[in-house]
């Protein structure tokens, strides 16, 4: 089982939910996962409803039967001053340069460099361990850039390690590489059931894959129930309007000829909707790769919807098995 | 529905509209789409709004409804989908206006009017600045960079400055009456105002002149350095070298100074565009889903155009729902499917698919409410009726229980007729599952309309699949004007 989770998808169809969702579910049974966002937009803090994270770790939920929740708002600034602090030993010059602007241009005219730091951060979180050799969290789960820059942003190390030929940095873009390429990595596309974000989907797996990095599963997101089935749905194309008539009428509507029609018509809606997603699907299922769902949540993500959606996650996920 | 109507510049503030009029919103400002396109003073219409709330289609849509209806039109597109792309002729990425095939327009339809599209090709759309400012040896120089590389291609901001630039050049081009301009998708409306602004501002800003002014300013630059602390931005230069390769400052200093010399700065054409987009003859449509989010989004885009004195056409609220029924609520309908599964005549266990019991209908309050003898009152229907499309439930006439014919039929044991009670318990559950739907929409609208009831709404339905053909778009107009319709 994989232990970074890297989830990506189409602009809004939900990866910062679901991958709150996720690290809520990971962390059910006494686990701890930490959930690291990179965009710099506040919106895990918005989602758990506090107040902006800062660049720490903190805990911000427990989950189902005792599991934390960790989150961790990487500031590409801070992170580079970190960063050259380590190998460089700026010092106080670090300071001044932010104050100049010069962290902001760095990280602006190479966006490869932010990524490095981005990535960098993450998986040092995968790899720690604590003073008794244990590891610190049992899962990491990243809230990462949509499909479209994905794969650049999790290659980006291997740019740098081309760059950079022997040295600390050289052996740090190695070392990020080759767990970003393990099985321990797992890249997981959200989706909804619609044209747009799964050919996104298609072409994100097609060139995850090209590039060697591991592809986790396709999670469908907002799926809205299927009210009818299919002989029911073939019923009401051909619509059966006296009997349903009746139907209603016992049911105790009054006048219920007035409403046959545009309940007819909102069933040939669903209908066509069904066989849209169907086709959507098909094609996520042609994909070879683990198909999730989360239902719709009609109000809205409030907390208790992303609990729910954890949970659901949680029972859909392959049955874990313990990584010491 | 005691809403104050206060700023109500459209219809009497009635409750609900009569007589089924699709969109006759009670408490707003109708948005009216026909009489917009079709002024000849409106040169320029931009369609902004948050991700994938419908953009693309709605300036695919309304370039299209425009040219229909006689103008001289061209639609710069952004990213559409696929098929929608097809079916609009865009097969030739070549980063100029095609006319649309099949668009009723020309000379056998009579209206005069014409429609071109095109599909913003970012890349491309840089290496035209560069062609048109250098001579061709610099020129070639400049795109082999590869800081412009990366800059044309992946810089957060270059394709909301290119998608202006474009509008520039269309504009400047006047060949056209009315160009409808879609933008990039992005998290926020906003970036469409502000990215251009950034890039121009990075560009020009005071770092990267420092870093190019060695070879330009010397001595005046040179001062500023030791008062920045020279050393500090050696070794920061230095270590970024090491980080990035040696290459890339030495490749940002040439490839600004050679941008520089070029043209007057990114800034003042970013600045040129954006007086443009403040001019009269400039729309904006702000489109926007019914949803939480994305109005939320819409009310920051509203605000920021006022500061910035942009001329705002309206809302278009996007993929709204209906229902034919409206006047059956969704309590109601859930109380009379209810009814029918006690009766014991539906077995349970339809509703395959629906594995996340979360969003099952009925989790409603007042679900189960509804006894026999309340449903007893027909009228009892009217009184949840946001939005009444039809002439129905407002008679009135009170209901009697069970029509006498209906309780004579066989119920259970009769296969057929658990058919079609199971068909009509779905229906009802269905049609609840709608009627939640639009109590929602509306009362996320009506929270936009409360902090902004001067803007202009045009509402236009969600059609129950995605539109990716001329006829779809061709809906999407009609929709549109119609939900603007007073
Ligand atoms: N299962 C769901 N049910 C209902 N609403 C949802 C669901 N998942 C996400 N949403 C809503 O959809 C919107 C987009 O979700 P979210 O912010 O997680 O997407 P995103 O992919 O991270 O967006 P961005 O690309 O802007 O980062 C939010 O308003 C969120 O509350
Ligand atoms: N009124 C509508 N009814 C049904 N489907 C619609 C409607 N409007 C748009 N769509 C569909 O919604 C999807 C998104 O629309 P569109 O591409 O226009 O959004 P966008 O705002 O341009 O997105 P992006 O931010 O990704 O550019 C498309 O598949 C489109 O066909
Ligand atoms: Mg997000
Ligand atoms: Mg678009």
């Amino acid at each position: 089982m994989s232990r970074l989770h890297v989830v990506t998808g189409k602009g809004g169809t939900g990866k910062t939910t679901v991958a709150a969702a996720l690290a809520l579910a990971l962390a059910s049974g006494g686990k701890r996962t930490l959930l690291v966002e990179v965009e710099g937009r506040q919106g895990i803090a918005q989602l758990f409803e506090t107040e902006p994270l800062p660049y720490e770790e903190r805990k911000i939920a427990v989950a189902h039967d005792g599991g934390e929740v960790f989150a961790l708002a990487i500031d590409p600034e801070r992170a580079l001053l970190d960063y050259l602090q380590m190998f460089y030993k700026l010092g106080s010059a670090g300071r001044a340069l932010k104050k100049l602007g010069a962290i902001d241009f760095a990280t602006t005219i190479a966006p490869g460099l932010r990524d490095v730091l981005l990535t960098g951060k993450a998986c040092e979180a995968v790899r720690r361990r604590d003073s008794r050799e244990r590891r610190v969290y049992d899962a990491v789960v990243m809230d990462a850039p949509p499909t479209g820059r994905i794969t650049r942003f999790l290659g980006v190390n291997e740019e740098v390690a081309g760059l950079a030929k022997v040295g600390p940095v050289h052996n740090q873009a190695q070392a990020v590489m080759r767990l970003l390429k393990s099985p321990e990595t797992a890249v997981h596309l959200v989706t909804l059931l619609e044209e747009m974000p799964v050919q996104e989907t298609v072409d994100g797996v097609a060139e995850l894959r090209g590039a060697g990095l591991p592809v986790g599963a396709a999670l469908v997101n907002m799926v809205r129930p299927h009210l009818l089935d299919d002989d029911l749905l073939r019923q009401a194309d051909s619509g059966p309007g006296g009997a349903l008539a009746d139907a209603l009428a016992r049911a105790g509507l009054s006048r219920p000829d007035r409403f046959v029609g545009p309940l007819v018509e909102q069933a040939q809606e669903h209908a066509e909707r069904v066989t849209l997603e169907r086709e959507q699907r098909s094609a996520l299922e042609k994909l070879d790769m683990p198909v999730y769902e989360l239902g719709l949540l009609p109000e809205g993500v409030e907390l208790a919807g992303l609990y729910q959606l954890a949970m659901d996650l949680r029972d859909q996920l392959p049955a874990r098995q313990e990584t010491p | 529905m005691t809403k104050s109507t206060k700023g109500n510049r459209a219809q009497g503030g009635g409750t609900a509209a009569p007589g089924g009029v699709r969109g006759a919103l009670p408490s707003e400002v109708a948005l009216r789409v026909d009489p917009l396109i079709d002024d000849p003073e409106t040169r320029i219409v931009v369609c902004c709004g948050a991700g994938g709330v419908g953009k693309t289609t709605t300036a695919a849509a309304i370039g299209l409804r425009a040219a229909e209806r006689g103008r001289k039109t061209v639609v710069l597109t952004i990213d559409p989908a696929r098929r929608l792309a097809q079916s609009m002729g865009l097969t030739e990425l070549d980063n100029t206006p095609r006319p649309v095939p099949g668009a009723g327009t020309g000379s056998d339809s009579g209206s005069g009017g014409e429609l071109h599209a095109m599909m913003l090709d970012m890349k491309r759309t840089f290496d035209e600045i560069v062609e048109a400012h250098a001579d061709p040896e610099r020129a070639r120089a400049i795109m082999a960079n590869p800081f412009y590389e990366s800059l044309s291609a992946g810089f957060a901001g270059t394709q909301e400055y290119m998608a202006m630039e474009k509008l520039g050049q269309l504009r400047a081009r006047d060949a056209w009456d009315l160009i409808v301009v879609d933008t990039p998708p992005s998290r926020s409306a906003l970036d469409f105002l502000d990215a251009p602004k950034r890039l121009g501002s990075f560009l020009d800003g005071r770092l990267i002149k420092l870093l190019t002014a060695p070879a330009k300013a010397g001595g005046r630059a040179g001062m500023k350095f030791v008062n920045l602390g020279m050393a500090g931005l050696s070794m920061f230069t230095g270590a970024l070298n090491k980080l990035l390769g040696t290459g890339l400052l030495r490749d940002v200093q040439t490839f600004v100074a050679a941008m520089d010399t070029m043209f007057g700065g990114f800034r003042t054409r970013a600045d040129a565009t954006y007086r443009l987009l403040q001019a009269p003859g400039t729309a904006f449509l702000v489109v926007a889903a019914p949803e939480r989010d994305a109005l939320r989004e819409a009310a920051y885009f509203v605000e920021r155009l006022a500061e910035e004195r942009m001329p705002l056409a309206g809302l278009v609220l996007n993929r709204v729902h209906g229902s034919g029924a409206s006047a059956l609520s969704a309590e109601r309908a859930l109380a009379l499917a209810e009814n029918l599964e006690e009766g014991g005549i539906v077995d349970r266990g339809h509703g395959k698919g629906n594995r996340h019991g979360a969003h099952s209908p009925g989790r409603g309050s007042s679900y189960g409410t509804g006894t026999d003898e309340q449903s007893a009152h027909g009228d009892h229907d009217a009184y949840h009726a946001h939005d009444v499309h039809e002439d129905i439930g407002e008679d009135g006439v009170p209901d009697s229980t069970p029509r006498p014919e209906s309780a004579e039929e066989p119920t259970d044991h009769n296969g057929h007729t658990g058919q079609t009670e199971q068909l009509a318990v779905a229906l009802l559950q269905l049609h609840a599952e709608r009627m939640q739907l639009l109590t929602r929409e509306r009362r996320t609208r009506d929270r936009f309309t409360a902090l902004h009831p001067e803007v202009p709404v045009a509402e236009v339905e969600a059609l129950p699949g995605d539109v990716h053909d001329l006829a779809g778009l061709r809906t999407i107009g009609e929709l549109l004007a119609d939900g603007s319709a007073a």
